[in-house]
């Protein structure tokens, strides 16, 4: 096997494919600023969340590897973060946040 | 390439799990650190509309500034995860260049946090002077302090490095700080649009 072959089967992906995710992000960016200027109406907080969760995934699971890694690693990460969701909704939810 | 080499490269990983435990520690850490920003995120959303006397959010924030700070860090994940591959791939001169990239890339996002800081306080937007700003600088100086904390170890590891004191694998050494400056670039995702982008 040959380093360069090792590196993107383990480790991810090749840097041109990285260059690329980043071409991604950058252009959903773009597009998230674009909606602050422009009137998208009721589409607008659907749109932005959608944006920033997708911008999330793609740099959790292709920069940080957890696409390539072991399943316990986003287990770790994501029972984290999924914790952090419910306990922060139920205590905004507490406080009327969402009515 | 040996087992052992193999076994070096990918953290050293004889254990229970077979997995390295810095790297399972590191997402432990991460994992951890959702519930910090949770927490600071959803008490900036409570407090946002509460500003007092003071100016309101829509009154200060300067959306083009913060964009190009924000692409910059969105940048600076690109440079990371360029330095963790030429690390993996054994090639010292592009993991320090990289790595480099990357902390100027960091101190440029730190450096615009604090121009904006100093622009808001000249505004009229202190600390104390409401719920908004004082969740406000709470959140995005915590992310600050994140964000200086990586470029401290960004630096530190390439002087490490160049004096070829890394206690165990350098690529795994490498790649734990990638995970952390990866995660405050999500945060920073999340912050930009829920703070910045969506109106009080």
């Amino acid at each position: 096997m040959t380093t360069e072959t090792h590196s993107t089967t383990e480790h991810g992906m090749s840097n041109a494919g990285y260059v690329r995710i980043a071409a991604i992000l950058a252009a959903i960016t773009a597009l998230e600023v674009a909606t602050y200027y422009i009137d998208l109406g009721a589409l607008f907080l659907p749109s932005l969340l959608i944006m920033m969760v997708v911008k999330f995934i793609i740099v959790v699971s292709y920069f940080m590897h957890l696409k390539f890694d072991n399943k316990l690693f986003s287990w770790v990460f994501y029972a984290g973060l999924i914790l952090a969701l419910t306990v922060y909704a139920i205590f905004l939810a507490t406080f009327h946040f969402f009515s | 390439m040996t087992a052992e080499g193999h076994a070096d490269v990918h953290g050293g990983a004889h254990t229970s799990t077979g997995l390295s435990n810095n790297k399972l520690g590191m997402w432990l850490f991460l994992g951890s650190e959702c519930l910090l920003f949770g927490g600071l995120i959803s008490t900036y959303m409570l407090y946002r509309g509460r500003v007092g006397e003071g100016p309101r959010p829509s009154q200060v924030f300067d959306i083009p500034f913060t964009s190009v700070s924000s692409f910059v860090l969105l940048m600076s994940s690109l440079t990371m995860v360029l330095a963790v591959s030429a690390a993996h791939k054994g090639d010292d001169r592009n993991t320090y260049l990289w790595v480099t990239i990357t902390a100027v890339l960091g101190a440029t996002f730190v450096g615009g946090q604090v121009y904006e800081f100093t622009a808001f306080y000249n505004e009229g937007m202190g600390f104390t002077t409401s719920l908004f700003s004082s969740s406000f600088y709470v959140l995005t100086g915590f992310h600050g302090v994140h964000v200086t904390v990586g470029i401290i170890m960004l630096m530190s590891i390439v002087g490490i490095m160049k004096r070829s004191k890394v206690p165990g694998s350098k690529a795994e050494t490498v790649e734990m700080i990638g995970l952390y400056w990866h995660f405050v670039d999500i945060v920073w995702i999340i912050i930009f649009t829920l703070i910045y982008l969506i109106p009080a």
